[in-house]
């Protein structure tokens, strides 16, 4: 129910709870403080065999059903893990959809679907989210974002768009309840490997899971606004951010 | 209504800031009818914030501070005792007492606690051994309760309620007031004995040896030293200097009392701080050098022998950004073998620690949440930034120290989880039982007490 002296929180929270990057973050989490694991999702049996292999002697998971597409339900949620497991500690948030790009561009209900799940929905987790830690008056929320919404791409139009958009809002929304004792986290990955992008061809500097939610701890404890995995991707993005449209169109980004 | 802001709150430890409405309300009055406006997160009171961890934090709810200055502060020099406010601190107490030749009866490694916070973590000393904890030297308090109403108890007076006071962590109600005992002095220099000592067994052997011959004992140990210097110690023995202890000049003078500040960290610190295994081992190697080898009668000032640390205001700015947190526990006597494995285990893990100090309690009191046990206690810092795995180190240390019987002080915890406190405190729930009646609507709350599940039964 409170973060103790090193940053080991006690109930964590993953919203998108089946996501690989969203539960490699929860196992780094897990000290010997942690008492709850809330996996939130939309595929509560998937959710469930998740859970057992986080529970232990020490540890109850609890799985709800959340659905981005959802936002009536988001408050409901969050004020009622708060109210069964207490002071929530952190909150991540790795649910998202990465789309085919493709079929993104062409199809209006495509498109629409992506920004709905990874932007709209998110956007409403988050503040939901958000005003019950605000309440507490502690606790920490992590935002998956992506070096996607960092410059968007041609192969990645309306992913990329989702998490800039998303990105966005962490930022403002970090910078807005710092006041109430509520620190925001912005990781953004690289390509990672995961079953989100199981069978397309990886981009330079790919990345694990694991790596992202060690980073993303890491960042979590010193209380980083920002983390980069890896962290090469932010120099190089200092870079790639500014290169004329010409170039930045025929690089080799995967 | 006025729209109060958050503040944003931490312990001396400067780890895991929150944000809570911190009032200051004047009078009795006032502050009782500040609770009514205390939300769903509680009302708890702090007092100079110098618990290392979570106990004088309320995250999300309301903060209550009390007013300091000697200003009301009632000395019966002919019964030995003062009635003070609870939010004064033993160093403001200090300044007016000694002069009158009166000395608090415990005074923890700081004078920057308030005599309210001193009840609530019962504090003890390094005369443990001879007088007890704070809780002792209370005749009698006022205890505000979450009612508005304030109530008088004392050992004698509703003793169940003034038990679960001491100790209590600011969770049955605010001292409004305290009575309390005070020690005569001749002078305000302390006579004191150092002993530099090779390595643990001879300390323990010493300590055990030695301390009941004075009021005051405690041991610098190197956490650094390692094989056959593991334990390597200075041992401080010390008494409130007589009159006829002093040369003739400080004679013209006994009771002059003058406590200064050197100096204060400045914020300018790196974010890692300045505390690493090199430094740290720079510090003691020269520390335990310059100490002499046995001196005998060396008259010192009462902050220098009582509370060094005081001359460097903020000094936990030296541990920078990520802070330091605080170990404290209690084996008793009989356990040797494991005060000993906790050390190894420390010196292994290369934990630096500065502030390690080792020193042997006599029995203890009838607070139900009161530290202090007949045994050995070890209180050491840690940078909480050091290093991965420190916390599965202490977590493993908390089970050495709860399997020998012994427990962890709260009002220096910031790491432990509800089963230490549960196995620690055997008494938790007769505690929360008087607690409980005196405040039937969980009106006093902490971050300590959620952490710890301390109101959970």
């Amino acid at each position: 129910m409170m973060d103790n002296s090193l940053g080991e929180p006690q109930v964590i929270v993953l919203l998108g709870g089946t996501s690989d990057i969203g539960l490699a973050i929860g196992r780094e989490l897990l000290s010997p403080a942690t008492r709850t694991v809330v996996l939130c999702c939309r595929d509560v049996a998937a959710g469930r065999q998740a859970a057992a292999e986080l529970a232990s002697a020490t540890v109850t998971v609890d799985v709800r059903a959340f659905d981005a597409r959802q936002p009536a339900g988001h408050a409901e949620l969050m004020s009622s893990i708060a109210a069964t497991h207490g002071d929530i500690d952190v909150v991540v948030h790795a649910a998202g959809l990465l789309g085919d790009d493709d079929v993104a561009t062409a199809d209006p209900l495509a498109a629409f679907e992506l920004a709905e799940v990874n932007f709209a929905g998110a956007l409403s987790a988050l503040v939901a989210a958000s005003n019950v830690l605000r309440a507490q008056g502690h606790g920490s929320i992590v935002v998956l974002s992506s070096v996607a919404g960092e410059r968007v791409r041609a192969a990645n139009t309306v992913y990329g768009a989702t998490k800039a958009g998303l990105d966005g809002f962490a930022q403002g929304l970090g910078d807005r309840i710092a006041a109430d004792g509520v620190h925001v986290l912005i990781v953004r990955p690289g390509f990672v490997h995961s079953s989100m992008t199981e069978g397309r061809p990886a981009a330079p500097l790919a990345t694990t899971p694991e790596h992202v939610a060690a980073v993303a701890v890491r960042g979590l404890r010193q209380r980083r606004r920002i983390v980069w995995a890896p962290a090469t991707l932010r120099p190089l993005f200092s870079v790639l951010r500014h290169l004329p449209a010409p170039v930045w169109r025929r690089l080799p980004l995967g | 209504m006025a729209v109060l802001m958050g503040e944003r709150i931490s312990g001396w430890g400067c780890t895991a800031p929150v944000v809570a409405t911190v009032e200051q309300p004047t009078g009795t009055a006032a502050l009782a009818g500040a609770l009514g406006r205390a939300g769903p997160r509680g009302a708890l009171v702090r007092g100079l914030g110098r618990s290392y961890g979570d106990a004088a934090q309320n995250s999300g709810g309301l903060v209550l501070r009390l007013p300091s200055g000697t200003a009301e502060i009632v000395l019966d020099a002919a019964a030995g005792t003062v009635v003070v406010p609870g939010g004064v601190s033993l160093g403001e107490l200090l300044r007016l007492v000694v002069g009158h030749g009166f000395f608090v009866t415990v005074l923890p490694g700081t004078m920057h606690v308030t005599v309210g916070g001193a009840i609530a973590s019962d504090i003890h000393g390094k005369n443990h051994h001879r007088d007890g904890s704070f809780g002792r030297s209370v005749v009698s308090l006022r205890l505000l309760l979450a009612d508005g109403s304030v109530v008088q108890v004392g050992p004698q007076q509703r003793p169940e309620l003034f038990w679960a006071t001491v100790g209590g962590m600011g969770l049955t109600g605010i001292v409004v007031d305290a009575t309390l005992r005070l020690l005569a002095i001749e002078t305000s220099r302390m006579s004191v004995d150092t002993t530099r000592l090779g390595d643990l067994d001879t300390l323990m052997a010493t300590m055990a040896d030695s301390d009941h011959r004075y009021r005051y004992s405690v041991a610098w140990i190197d956490l650094v030293a390692k094989g056959i210097h593991l334990g390597r110690s200075i041992l401080t023995n010390g008494d409130h200097a007589t009159l006829d202890q002093l040369g003739r000049r400080a004679a013209s003078a006994p009771l002059r009392y003058q406590p200064r500040q050197l100096v204060t960290v400045p914020p300018l610190i790196p974010p890692g701080g300045l505390l690493n295994h090199a430094s740290v081992a720079a510090f003691n190697e020269l520390w335990f050098r310059k100490s002499p080898r046995h001196e005998v009668g060396q008259l010192q000032p009462i902050g220098f022998y009582f509370c060094p640390l005081d001359l460097v205001g903020r000094w936990n700015r030296f541990y920078g950004r990520a802070g330091l947190l605080q170990y404290q526990f209690v084996v008793p006597f009989g356990e040797e073998t494991t005060l000993r494995k906790v050390i190894e285990r420390l010196v292994d893990s290369g934990t630096a620690s500065f502030l390690a100090v080792l020193k042997r309690f006599g029995p203890s009191n009838p607070a139900p949440l009161s530290f202090p046990t007949l045994g050995w206690t070890l209180a050491l810092d840690v940078p909480a930034g050091a290093r991965h795995g420190l916390g599965e180190m202490l977590h493993e240390l908390d089970h050495l120290v709860l399997d020998a019987g012994g427990r962890h002080y709260l009002a220096k915890d910031s790491h432990a989880t509800p089963d230490v406190v549960r196995r620690g405190y055997p008494r938790l729930d007769e505690w929360r039982g008087v607690r409980d009646s005196v405040d039937p609507q969980g009106l006093w709350h902490s971050d300590l007490a959620r952490r710890l599940g301390l109101l959970e039964g």
